[in-house]
């Protein structure tokens, strides 16, 4: 039984549509991969399925359930987000943030449980011994981690996050998706990650996701969907792709020229 | 070998664990004792500033005089001059100071900005323009004693509505709401000088007075009301009081969700708050609050943008304790304030929103260079 349903879902802001008949199903343990150039819509569709944004058609269904017919807090208990960038105005200690993810769980005081929840947490991720620092003192890999900390104190059943890697180095990028592939294969939580680096998406997703203008271009297992021409096609990029174990590899080399869309280069060679 | 190595991490990382723990109580334990000091503090300042005044009374009479004043009526002078003109006006500052600062703490926790006050959302210059009409042209909503805090009061209200308004088209963003209240704040301040410029001076010079804040208008009728059930009288908090504990629960209850928004509004939809609503709430609670007191005092500046700002570098972000602390040092800053307003230049009183400016600003000042932080 699929975990996550997706069913036609369309979105626009105001006049411009942003999504279109999109449909994904996700299984239990499994991590999916959304990939696609700017403005494909995949941070659109990760809002849509955390009911930030509403869609304007379709249905997501999760355990069998229309999301829409959830109380927000029981959704907050089964999913959770990480999104792209959060600003922190006013001090916040790393505890006291991810003991934040509890809210779902707790009425007005946090109890002894949360406590544990949140220390349990913070050894995951290893960053105890950040616990009494302030969020805004950290580095953006620190800070990554403490938000995906925030997440999994509320012992979501999906988690979805957005650029995960975003601002981080290698180091961290790899540390980052490992602690999450992790969890994945752990706690049998499923996620979805909407990501850039393809390179990364091939080597941690189950599956990926291809997306173009709102609408999936191909979905499918890494070395189904990261070929060079669907690459070409989605981002106009010429790319090779090599097989590096087993998972492809993907080495981008140059702007395809394309009818219409000047891209740098072609502008270039007409001066 | 194995065994011994395995046991041995197991015991670190609990032993690490109630090292967190162990930090993070005492994090809150300081918090906690900083919440009583200020209690003690307030206590303190309102003896001092009891036993100030062309009356000489010690500050151990003080307490005594408040002490046996609770059980019969005061009957000799010292009795009269320290509950019938002094403890009005102290209590008033302790009330107008704590309710000004939490409504000031909450409005920067729900607009995410650190310059959200009761001043830049429009509540004060509004206050002020509906006090200039019943001072300058003696109308109002409501007739007789009560014209001008009647009148300040419903215009206090205004911009709220007018930002609730707004919602209703736009999403209530952070943004648009301190957009929409900085606007309405020129907008009610130029009104105001519009009718003191075709005003007689003396009109001018008593709206100019009510706008600059003081607490020399306080009587028992603001903090006590007493209903009369045949022979007994039954107190009941007043109009001010009645609003602050009105107002101050529910805001304590939503402290956790306010939390939450700080991390933005994204990752708090996603933890089940309903952002929208919570910010339209808390907004709502907290104009009332400062409404209900403005319209009392005049516009008494700084308290509501400094307050927080000190009582979050002393505790911490956390509203849970940063509601009672701001609330609780405010009313100790602004009795400190009024001593101050009623001493340096004696017998000249000062108006107390001066003095709250000229010392809540270099206090600021000092804490934004003592610290390196973002803000402060």
């Amino acid at each position: 039984m699929a975990k996550l349903k997706v069913k036609d879902v369309e979105f626009s802001y105001a006049s411009v549509s942003v999504l279109k008949e999109v449909c994904i199903e996700l299984a239990e343990s499994e991590m999916l991969g959304v990939v696609g150039p700017n403005g494909a819509g995949k941070s659109t569709l990760i809002r849509c399925i955390d009911r930030i944004l509403k869609p304007q058609r379709g249905l997501i269904l999760l355990d069998e359930r229309d999301i829409k017919d959830m109380r927000l807090m029981e959704l907050a208990k089964k999913m959770g987000y990480i999104p792209q960038s959060t600003s922190q105005v006013f001090p916040a200690t790393v505890f006291d943030t991810v003991l934040m993810g509890r809210r779902p769980h707790l009425d007005w005081r946090s109890s002894e449980k949360d406590t544990e929840k949140t220390l349990e947490t913070l050894q995951m991720l290893n960053i105890e011994e950040l616990a009494m620092r302030d969020i805004n003192e950290l580095s953006g890999g620190q800070q990554q981690k403490v938000f995906i900390a925030r997440a999994l104190t509320q012992e979501p059943d999906v988690l979805l996050l957005d650029e995960p890697t975003s601002n981080l180095d290698i180091r961290h990028q790899l540390e980052v998706m490992g602690i999450i592939k992790n969890i994945v294969i752990e706690k049998g939580i499923s996620a979805i990650m909407a990501i850039h680096d393809l390179n990364l998406a091939s080597r941690y997703a189950d599956r990926i996701l291809m997306m173009n203008s709102g609408k999936i271009f191909a979905a499918g297992n890494p070395v189904s969907v990261l070929t060079p021409d669907n690459i070409k096609w989605v981002y106009g990029v010429e790319a090779e792709v090599n097989n590096n174990n087993g998972r492809p590899y993907i080495v981008p080399i140059r702007p395809v020229k394309q009818n219409g869309k000047g891209t740098c280069e072609s502008k270039w060679n007409m001066q | 070998m194995k065994m011994a190595s395995s046991t041995e991490t197991i015991s670190g990382t609990r032993t690490k664990r109630a090292e967190i723990k162990e930090q993070y109580k005492k994090f809150i334990g300081r918090k906690i004792l900083f919440i009583f000091s200020t209690l003690v503090l307030i206590f303190i300042i309102a003896g001092v500033s009891a036993t100030l005044g062309s009356y000489p009374i010690t500050v151990t009479e003080v307490y005594s005089i408040i002490w046996h004043g609770l059980f019969k009526n005061p009957e000799t002078t010292k009795e009269i001059v320290v509950w019938n003109l002094r403890l009005p006006r102290i209590i008033m500052g302790i009330l107008a100071g704590t309710g000004l600062a939490i409504a000031g703490a909450m409005m920067q926790g729900i607009l995410r900005n650190p310059l959200a006050s009761p001043f830049t959302l429009g509540i004060a210059s509004s206050a002020g323009f509906g006090a200039v009409i019943a001072i300058c042209l003696g109308a109002g909503f409501v007739a007789g004693k009560y014209l001008i805090i009647g009148n300040a009061f419903v215009f206090s209200l205004i911009p709220t509505f007018i930002i609730l308004g707004l919602t209703r088209y736009k999403r209530a963003t952070p943004e648009t709401m301190i957009l929409a209240g900085i606007a309405m704040m020129y907008i009610f301040s130029a009104l105001t000088h519009l009718i003191n410029y075709f005003s007689e001076s003396e009109a001018v010079k008593a709206a100019y007075f009510w706008m600059v804040g003081s607490l020399g208008k306080t009587s028992w009728d603001e903090i006590v009301f007493h209903v009369n059930l045949g022979q007994v009288s039954i107190p009941l908090p007043g109009p001010v009081p009645a609003v602050l504990i009105g107002c101050v629960i529910p805001l304590i209850w939503k402290s956790w969700d306010v939390n939450v928004m700080g991390a933005g509004d994204e990752t708090a939809k996603s933890l089940g708050v309903n952002v929208e609503r919570t910010r339209i709430f808390v907004l709502i609670l907290a104009s009332l609050l400062t409404a209900a007191i403005v319209c009392f005092t005049g516009t008494i500046g700084f308290v509501g943008l400094v307050v927080p700002h000190i009582c979050r570098i002393i505790i911490g972000g956390d509203n849970r304790f940063l509601i009672p602390a701001s609330g609780l040092f405010g009313g100790a800053f602004l009795l400190a304030c009024d001593i101050v307003a009623r001493t340096i230049m004696a017998p000249v009183i000062l108006p107390v929103g001066v003095v709250t400016a000229l010392t809540g600003g270099p206090f600021l000042f000092f804490l934004l260079i003592r610290r390196r932080k973002e803000y402060w």
